[in-house]
């Protein structure tokens, strides 16, 4: 932890260019004593060791510092932005496993025939196309030719919903980001759940449950598609800092505001806490992460807990 | 899922529940702060003047009209102004607003603004007889002072928030007070800034709506669909990429107005690097100058939105700006002939030199492509190089490891506080952005531009800043390219959307909404 720390911190000082440089860049007018000040303010003027030192001083004292280009502490900067993108991701990961294991199964039950052959094109197409022409693409479709739902932001702002309609409200909002940040990974899961199912219904154990005279259905979710689960949640576990990432597109065209975008910003911003402060949060996401998939896996696969 | 609901609505409307009328304002960019007295970045500058008034405001004719100050005088040597304040008027959260809370934001913008700093140099002091009358007594005249009292650039603050504190790091700046048509309620960061309607503005029956939602939409090319389907009302720059801008105004429901950029004034320029040698030869600027066809640049890459300018200040700043001065003519064959006068002959390769060429990624890559493809056809090899912001600063400014830059200038409020910067020889600061980058030095120039930062009589002055403009013109100092439209794009149902020359950076106190 304390090494990805070190390597993030010096990694950033590669880019050209600190927080004052872009502040007075953006004010479009500076002088040479405000820019001194600014540096001064935000600790730029000390060296890199220094700054290394104090960075890690505050966060023996559960500080991330503070942002000097939202002048606020970046815990809380991120705090506000952590549920959104949360959700986000969640519901994303939810869409693209729920769809992707059930065209998969599909594809895998009908293989060779033309709903495996279209579905593949489809799914093909999903996972070589970049997700934010995706999510413009939605935007186009759904909020200005259709619009059934609203092209971007995390709730409508300002109104006086009762708590059902804020609910639903948020799932409108929440349906085209979720949906663009999924497909790509709908796509991966299809076809890994095809290759998986395909692979263990020519097992031995799956022709003695077919033996035994249960019903094929009751083969293909009971015996097929649970032990194909396996590969899928590893994968699943391991594409979480992928949606992190993916988050920063999508939640840009849809002006989500969540962390991928603040991640965005902060680089264009050379603010480098709320940077630091991202990445300690993303790593400790995906330790967690990690180690609920394995306890996922323990749950679907007894053998797994056993050795 | 909710479809039912929203089938009915046309374009124009909005899904939105909440009662009264809501205007949806576009912001491109996350302010760093919401209070323009100690920071001039452009999304601040559009936030800050809804909530924190200034003491004048501009109309389309860049003529000052009353706001917190109702009668202004200046002394004819330019050096005392006596403000006569509004009587009516509150912040916020109730407390009266008087003289001492001009002289302390006077005060906070000559140390603090980056801009005011020098605006406000030459003050000496600020009195306030009594509580309706502030005067400033400079130590020489500053003609363009006035131009900058505008709530976009100078706004107002409540002394009885700042006093004592770090102006920098105020919680004022987050959740503003002020005196303007609307409140601040919320700000939530990378969504929205919500404000609502002051019933108690000193100007009675304004504003006309009751919210105002700042949305904030980063990615531009979300920006035109947000317009498309009314979810956004208005919003200014132009708000979204030129190559989209002409299919969205010839949208049924949408309008746009040219004029509100003249307060900013922004020209595209191509700067020479003076510390290059080829450089220092005029033939070789008047080369590079007579081998871009600017036109051509104004057509294909800014799609005809912006005019020509052909010298150093803005066509915008009409009363500075020499109608006379025309571009060197578009003529490859005549550079290529100077190129040649100038001992650069073609090599067997076909070249000539070879010159790094930056551009501020404002001026998109497209427009230092064609700067790139125009000078290799007379023989100029140009390594091209499109950074970020920070990266284009950092390299142009401090590393300046360039030949050529094309930067994006903006001229603001008055030649002396947006131009002078850039061709004054004592501006020339290393690691300053916007500062003389070209390292021109010329004391001629000096004397002219320092003559013209003080001189009081309006005549005499704007004869000084055209033997200026005939100086730079004459030795090629950069090539002024295109003053680009700053166009406010709105929803038909919008009215009034802009009334000056600050355009979307008004108070939009006069803004209102027809029934939808």
């Amino acid at each position: 932890m304390l090494a990805i720390l070190v390597l993030n911190f010096f990694l950033l000082r590669l880019a050209p260019g600190d927080a004052a440089d872009v502040l007075a860049g953006e004010a479009g007018a500076a002088t040479q004593e405000t820019m001194a000040a600014l540096r001064h303010h935000f600790g730029l003027d000390l060296t890199a060791l220094e700054q290394l030192l104090a960075y890690l001083y505050n966060l023996v004292h559960f500080s991330l510092g503070v942002s000097p280009r939202f002048n606020m502490p970046v815990t809380a900067l991120i705090g506000e932005r952590l549920p959104n993108t949360l959700m986000l991701m969640l519901v994303a990961l939810g869409v693209a496993l729920l769809l992707g294991v059930a065209l998969g199964a599909v594809m895998a039950s009908l293989v060779g025939r033309w709903p495996d052959r279209v579905l593949s094109v489809i799914a093909l197409l999903f996972y070589s196309v970049p997700g934010f022409w995706v999510g413009l693409m939605l935007i186009v479709l759904f909020s200005v030719k259709l619009g059934w739902l609203p092209s971007g932001g995390a709730v409508t702002i300002g109104a006086n919903f009762t708590a059902a309609e804020a609910v639903v409200d948020r799932v409108r909002h929440i349906l085209l980001p979720a949906l663009s940040l999924a497909l790509f990974y709908v796509a991966i899961y299809a076809r890994l759940t095809r290759g998986a199912m395909l692979e263990i219904r020519s097992q031995d154990f799956v022709r003695t449950a077919r033996a035994k005279g249960l019903s094929p259905l009751a083969v293909t979710i009971r015996h097929v598609l649970r032990n194909a689960l396996l590969p899928v949640t590893t994968m699943a576990g391991l594409h979480l800092g992928g949606f992190l990432g993916g988050a920063v597109v999508v939640e840009t065209v849809y002006s989500w505001p969540g962390l991928g975008r603040l991640a965005f910003e902060a680089v264009m911003g050379r603010d480098f806490n709320v940077l630091l402060g991202i990445l300690l949060l993303s790593s400790l996401l995906v330790i967690v992460v990690n180690a609920a998939v394995d306890l996922l896996q323990a749950w679907l696969d007894p053998r797994i807990e056993a050795r | 899922m909710g479809a039912a609901s929203a089938t009915a609505l046309l374009p124009g409307q909005s899904a939105r529940a909440a009662k009264g009328k809501t205007v949806q304002f576009l912001l491109e960019q996350e302010p760093p702060t919401l209070v323009a007295a100690t920071h001039t970045a452009g999304p601040t500058a559009r936030v800050s003047p809804k909530i924190s008034e200034g003491l004048v405001w501009f109309d389309f004719d860049a003529r000052p009209r009353p706001a917190l100050a109702t009668e202004w005088t200046v002394t004819p040597d330019g050096l005392t102004y006596h403000f006569k304040l509004r009587s009516n008027v509150t912040w916020h959260d109730g407390r009266k607003f008087t003289s001492a809370d001009v002289a302390h934001s006077v005060a906070v913008f000559k140390q603090y603004n980056p801009r005011g700093r020098s605006t406000f140099s030459s003050v000496t002091a600020i009195e306030t007889p009594d509580e309706l009358t502030a005067i400033l007594r400079l130590s020489k005249p500053a003609p363009y002072l006035l131009n900058a009292l505008d709530a976009s650039e100078s706004p107002i603050i409540p002394r009885h928030i700042y006093e004592g504190t770090d102006p920098l790091t105020n919680p004022n700046g987050s959740a503003p007070i002020g005196t303007g048509p609307f409140v601040f309620r919320e700000w939530v960061r990378g969504s929205h800034i919500l404000l609502e309607r002051n019933p108690n503005y000193w100007d009675a029956g304004k504003p006309h709506v009751d919210r105002l939602v700042v949305r904030l939409i980063a990615d531009q090319s979300a920006r035109a669909p947000a317009f498309e389907v009314g979810e956004i009302d208005i919003g200014g720059g132009p708000p979204v990429p030129r190559s989209d801008l002409e299919r969205l105004l010839a949208l049924p429901h949408i309008a746009h107005d040219r004029r509100g950029g003249d307060y900013n004034a922004s020209i595209t320029q191509l700067y020479f690097n003076y510390e290059t040698a080829s450089l220092r030869d005029r033939r070789v600027r008047l080369a590079i100058s007579q081998a871009l066809d600017i036109q051509r640049l104004l057509d294909s890459v800014y799609f005809g939105f912006g005019v020509l300018s052909p010298s150093a200040v803005s066509p915008h700043l009409v009363k500075f700006y020499d109608k006379s001065i025309k571009h060197y003519p578009y003529d490859p064959k005549r550079a290529e002939a100077l190129l040649d006068e100038a001992g650069f002959h073609r090599k067997p390769d076909g070249t000539r030199l070879a010159l790094r060429l930056y551009a501020n990624p404002f001026n998109t890559r497209e427009a230092g492509d064609f700067v790139k493809q125009s000078l290799q056809k007379i023989g100029i090899v140009i390594d091209f190089q499109f950074f970020d912001f920070p990266t284009y600063i950092h390299k142009a400014y401090t590393d300046r490891t360039f030949d050529l830059a094309l930067e994006s200038l903006s001229n603001v409020f008055d030649p002396t506080v947006g131009i002078q910067r850039v061709f004054w020889s004592k501006n020339f600061k290393i690691g300053l952005p916007f500062s003389n980058v070209a390292r021109y030095e010329n004391t001629e120039t000096d004397a002219l531009l320092e003559a013209a930062a003080i001189e009081p009589d309006e005549t005499k002055r704007r004869d000084l800043w055209f033997r200026i403009q005939n100086k730079l013109h004459d030795e090629v100092a950069a090539v002024h390219l295109i003053a680009p439209d700053d166009i406010t794009v709105y929803n038909q149902r919008v009215g009034n959307p802009i009334t000056g020359v600050t355009g979307v950076s008004g108070t939009f106190a006069d803004i209102a909404l027809a029934a939808a």
